[in-house]
């Protein structure tokens, strides 16, 4: 049995069962890596997921600065809380979690679930947009709850609570956009959703990164994955440079304040917007972080619709700007000329019905008409180019109207930068075969037209950039409220063309003369006139079927080399150079001066509330 | 003379194919275990705060121990055979009542911050003993009374295991099972304990009261369909019997005997219950390190479920993953291959050698490691349950790799020895 000395051992057969009982194991388990290794790919999905964490690294959106390099909008950083259901400690505390971030439980459980429902292994969304302060307590019983992690990312902040319909908010995309972007947006990105921050969105959004860092069975981070050679870091998105000047909206939105109404101010060289105020108003600062939704219902539940952007979608009838514009195309079309009278009388009859006039007028030039507004004038010109426009059928002559008022952007939007602009109401010829049948209706029928009433209505943004034309004498840009863009320091290309109006320069100097005397010794000397200021303005009353009367001013200032065209409309303030001009006034002041001496008139502006009735009390919402 | 010329050259007859395994198993040992616990901002080898530092200590320690046990008279094992056993076993009875509890264990002496661990000494002295029981007389283990007098040198140290309430060293006594066959038990009983493991997994798989009626089941059918139905008969209830008694005794021990999380594990290895988080994750997580390392590997120090904590006991019962995570299916086929050699080359000296003493003692040794790998990489690969031993001379702790070393190194000098004559 046993093996002689010095020869090497025979080896017999109950020595070779224990040998092959050991190759055999080890083959067995030779077999099973074959099969776990290289076989079986699951392994390595699952140890992608055990330790690297694809950390977000979102882009800051564009700082917005004002036309003198003011910054208004910026980001401060928030964090995201995200959950990885799958990693959460089991059993989880729920209690102290939601104590800890502030969330009712069933919320939690909640969105837990949802989470849950979504993917064990990948990230979502637990509580969103948590600031700075509160999110340093947070932290630090973070690493009690494994799967739970932060993620940095930036929310606006407005450093001016003002132009807040101008400057628009941000949120979250929708599962729509995500769908139809390609991969462009995720789940959790932010998306402009009005105001410039919608119009500019692909250049404000900048480009996400996206860090894979190594995390150890305790959600500790500890290193970046092959040394970040997968990483790509955040592309901030693009500034804007905007020809608001944010001192002037301010201004103008104090002026304004307590009172429902607009103002828009346009610089007549380049188109730019210098001021856009729309009130009732609200803080945009309301519209950021969690607590959006809760504030943006409350916004939209309050009567006095601080959310309606009325520079853009409100429409008044035009009334004696109207008047002027007749006065250049009669001119230009040969119809009438500076020294055309029409007889006044107090009345226009047509029909057995009268168009009044303000006043009792003797037979006015065409200066004298524009200046008193003149009704029954502008009933004569109407008729002159409708019904007697060198040979052509009342049709016609309303269409060749028709067309040089949409010259002027009337009944047409003015392509703005910014969302959800309205062209205003200009009723077309077809829409009156429709309703009168081709050819059965003329100048008669439609005559309200002639003095700026009837089915016609034109946005407060319209009344400044005919002024803003006005004063070019018939050059203009679209107006816009965004100069430059990111580091290439252009407009949008639109914007950088110059239009010409199909109406002589000269036909133009009528207007300003008579617009010049309204406010050096008509409606609007008590409250619109300046020192030293050639203020060339229009007072108008909108009619207002629901109430007292609109009050609308019109102006551009100086009258050479112009600098500012202002429109200015206060709801149910009635007669428009008591309330309309003297906010257009000061606003040029403030603009060309600096500020204003006529601290009383000031005054009584920044205190006086013109609001409809039962609706003068302002919940905290608003401005 | 031959006493002269021996002690002249002592290195000079040892084995050096084992020689060179082992060591070569110690390394890759050390850098796995550098590699689990690697920390870029501990990147001192020496760092005696990291098991990498502490596990150098011991390699060093333990080619200190080798040498020593090279350099004594071979005679000096077979004689103080006896006194170490006696030696280990109390300090085995005093450590289930005075030492340091661990993980449930109570097991080690803790001295400073280092633990001592006498079972891994017991294995040994286990080794040592019955290889001295068998050199010292006959033993016809046909008969029962020697069977049972053998038993007895296996029983004393499970028993005291058991009251340590350390399972996994307690299963590792099976491997003298091994050395008894070789030694003349019948095969039957190797092939019976086959059987009964067969029909234990069946139990727990399929559950007693199926087994209770799957087994009469099959013997009836036997009995139908074979030639001789009446031998057949004989045959059936003669095997029958035993099996059910079986079937009952190991649903009795699942449901009444076995603690909560050892009914968990074995439950989750027959895939009957799916536990993630729980009992299953270690074998999980291990499967997850070992099959994400592939073909190639991820490479030294890029295995990053190990090193990021996933496994846990990655530096002691979990190494392998790291192994198979850093250096993929050829790394891990590498040091199976290592480890067939080292047991294929243990058997083979204990063999060779000339008297009782060394051949049960190598026999002794080789089916101690055989045990421990089979026991260790079959966990980690999700084949057996989780038990708790090292993977010899790869997995941290000083008590183990002392106790490994000094077993192969006895082994070694019996061997650079054997023409002394030691019977």
């Amino acid at each position: 049995m046993n093996p002689s000395y010095n020869k090497e051992p025979v080896i017999e057969n109950r020595s070779m069962v224990l040998v092959w009982t050991v190759v055999v194991v080890l083959v067995i388990f030779l077999i099973r890596l074959l099969i776990v290794q290289i076989l079986d790919h699951k392994y390595h999905e699952l140890a992608q997921q055990n330790a690297i964490r694809r950390v977000n690294a979102y882009a800051p959106r564009g700082i917005i600065f004002d036309r003198n390099g003011k910054k208004i909008v910026v980001n401060r950083p928030i964090y995201d809380l995200m959950v990885v259901p799958g990693e959460l400690p089991q059993p989880l505390d729920t209690v102290r979690l939601a104590e800890l971030i502030r969330l009712p439980i069933s919320e939690l459980v909640q969105r837990l679930r949802k989470a849950t429902t979504y993917s064990r292994f990948r990230p979502s969304l637990l509580h969103a947009q948590i600031r700075v302060e509160d999110f340093a307590q947070i932290q630090e019983s973070l690493h009690d709850f494994s799967g739970i992690y932060a993620e940095t990312r930036t929310v606006r902040t407005y450093l001016y609570p003002a132009a807040a319909h101008a400057l628009g908010y941000v949120g979250e995309a929708s599962p729509e956009l995500i769908e139809k972007s390609n991969g462009e947006y995720n789940a959790g990105d932010y998306v402009g959703i009005s105001g410039l921050e919608k119009t500019y969105e692909n250049y404000l959004k900048g480009k996400r990164g996206v860090q894979y860092r190594y995390v150890d069975v305790h959600n500790r981070e500890v290193g970046r994955y092959k040394d970040g050679a997968f990483d790509s870091l955040p592309i901030p998105g693009e500034d804007l440079h905007l020809g608001l000047d944010i001192e002037l909206q301010v201004y103008a939105e104090q002026l304004m304040a307590n009172k429902r109404g607009s103002v828009v101010a346009i610089e007549p060289s380049t188109g730019e917007i210098l001021t856009m105020v729309s009130t009732p108003s609200y803080d945009p600062a309301l519209l950021v972080g969690n607590v959006r939704g809760k504030n943006y219902r409350k916004l939209q539940k309050d009567p006095l619709k601080p959310l309606f952007n009325r520079p853009l979608q409100a429409m008044y009838p035009p009334g004696s700007i109207v008047k002027s514009l007749q006065a250049l195309i009669g001119q230009e079309l040969g119809l009438i000329g500076p020294e055309s009278r029409f007889p006044c009388g107090g009345g226009y009859a047509i029909a057995g019905h009268v168009v009044k006039c303000t006043h009792k007028h003797v037979a006015l030039n065409l200066e004298e008409s524009i200046q008193h507004s003149c009704n029954p004038y502008y009933c004569y010109v109407f008729k002159a180019m409708v019904d007697q426009n060198r040979g052509l059928k009342p049709r016609e002559g309303y269409k060749v109207w028709y067309d040089y008022m949409q010259k002027f952007n009337i009944g047409r939007k003015c392509e703005i930068d910014l969302p959800n602009e309205r062209k205003g109401i200009l009723p077309s010829p077809e829409y009156y075969d429709k309703i009168y049948g081709k050819n059965r209706w003329k100048s008669s029928t439609i005559i309200s037209l002639s003095i700026g009433q009837g089915e016609f209505g034109i946005t407060p943004l319209q009344m400044a950039h005919t002024m803003a034309i006005f004063a070019n004498k018939g050059k203009y840009h679209a107006p816009h409220l965004v100069r430059s863009i990111g580091v290439t320091g252009q407009k949008k290309m639109k914007y950088r063309q110059t239009y010409q109006i199909p109406v002589q320069a000269r036909h133009f100097n009528v207007v300003q003369d008579a617009m010049q005397k309204v406010v050096d010794m008509g409606t609007a000397t008590a409250y619109g006139k300046i020192d030293s200021i050639v203020v060339c303005g229009k007072t108008g009353t909108a009619q207002n079927p629901h109430g007292k009367d609109h009050a609308v001013f019109v102006c551009f200032a100086p009258r050479v080399n112009p600098k500012i065209a202002v429109a200015v409309v206060v709801e149910n303030a009635g007669f428009g150079g008591v309330w309309a001009a003297p906010v257009a006034s000061l606003m040029i002041e403030k603009y060309l001066r600096g500020g204003t001496r006529r601290t009383e008139l000031e005054e009584r502006l920044l205190k006086a509330r013109i609001l409809p009735a039962g609706m003068d009390t302002l919940p905290t919402t608003r401005l | 003379m031959s006493v002269v010329r021996e002690e002249k050259s002592v290195f000079q007859f040892i084995d050096k194919p084992l020689l060179w395994t082992y060591a070569a198993l110690c390394l890759i040992g050390w850098i796995a275990i550098y590699a689990a616990v690697y920390n870029p901002s501990h990147r001192h080898l020496w760092d005696l705060d990291q098991n990498y530092g502490k596990q150098m200590v011991w390699i060093l320690s333990s080619w200190g121990i080798l040498v020593v046990i090279l350099s004594v008279h071979p005679r000096i094992f077979y004689h103080s055979s006896p006194i170490i056993y006696l030696i280990t076993m109390v300090l085995g009875l005093a450590v289930a009542f005075l030492g340091r509890e661990v993980n449930g264990a109570r097991a080690w002496f803790e001295v400073g911050s280092f633990r001592l661990q006498p079972a891994e000494f017991m294995k040994l002295s286990t080794a040592l003993m019955v290889a001295y029981f068998f050199a010292n007389r006959p033993v016809r283990l046909d008969r029962f009374s020697s069977q049972i007098l053998a038993g007895l040198w296996l029983i004393i140290p499970v028993i005291l295991l058991l009251l340590q309430k350390d399972t996994g060293s307690a299963l590792v006594y099976v491997a003298f099972v091994l050395v008894f066959y070789r030694e003349g038990l019948s095969v039957n009983y190797l092939l019976f304990g086959l059987a009964s493991a067969f029909v234990s997994v069946l139990t727990l798989w399929l559950g007693a009261n199926t087994m209770a009626i799957v087994l009469p089941v099959t013997a009836l059918l036997y009995v139908v369909m074979a030639a001789n139905s009446r031998k057949a008969a004989v045959v059936s209830i003669r095997y029958l019997i035993p099996a059910m008694a079986l079937v009952l005794a190991v649903g009795y021990a699942f449901d009444n005997v076995l603690l909560p999380h050892q009914k968990q594990r074995i439950l989750v290895l027959l895939g009957k219950v799916d536990d993630l988080r729980g009992a299953g994750y270690n074998v999980h997580q291990s499967l997850i390190a070992i099959g994400s390392g592939g073909l190639w590997g991820k490479g030294f120090l890029q295995g990053t479920q190990t090193k990021f904590d996933f496994v846990p006991e990655q530096s002691t019962d979990f190494i392998f993953c790291t192994v198979a995570e850093e250096y993929g299916f050829w790394g891990s086929a590498l040091l199976l291959a290592l480890f067939g050699f080292l047991l294929l080359r243990i058997f083979q000296i204990a063999e060779r050698q000339p008297g009782t003493f060394g051949r049960v003692y190598g026999y002794g040794i080789g089916c101690i490691l055989f045990l421990h790998v089979t026991i260790n990489i079959g966990m980690t690969l999700g084949l057996l349950p989780v038990i708790g031993i090292p993977l010899p001379l790869i997995s941290y702790g000083g008590s183990s790799l002392w106790s490994f070393t000094a077993m192969i190194a006895i082994l070694l000098r019996l061997d650079s020895g054997r023409m002394l004559g030691i019977r």
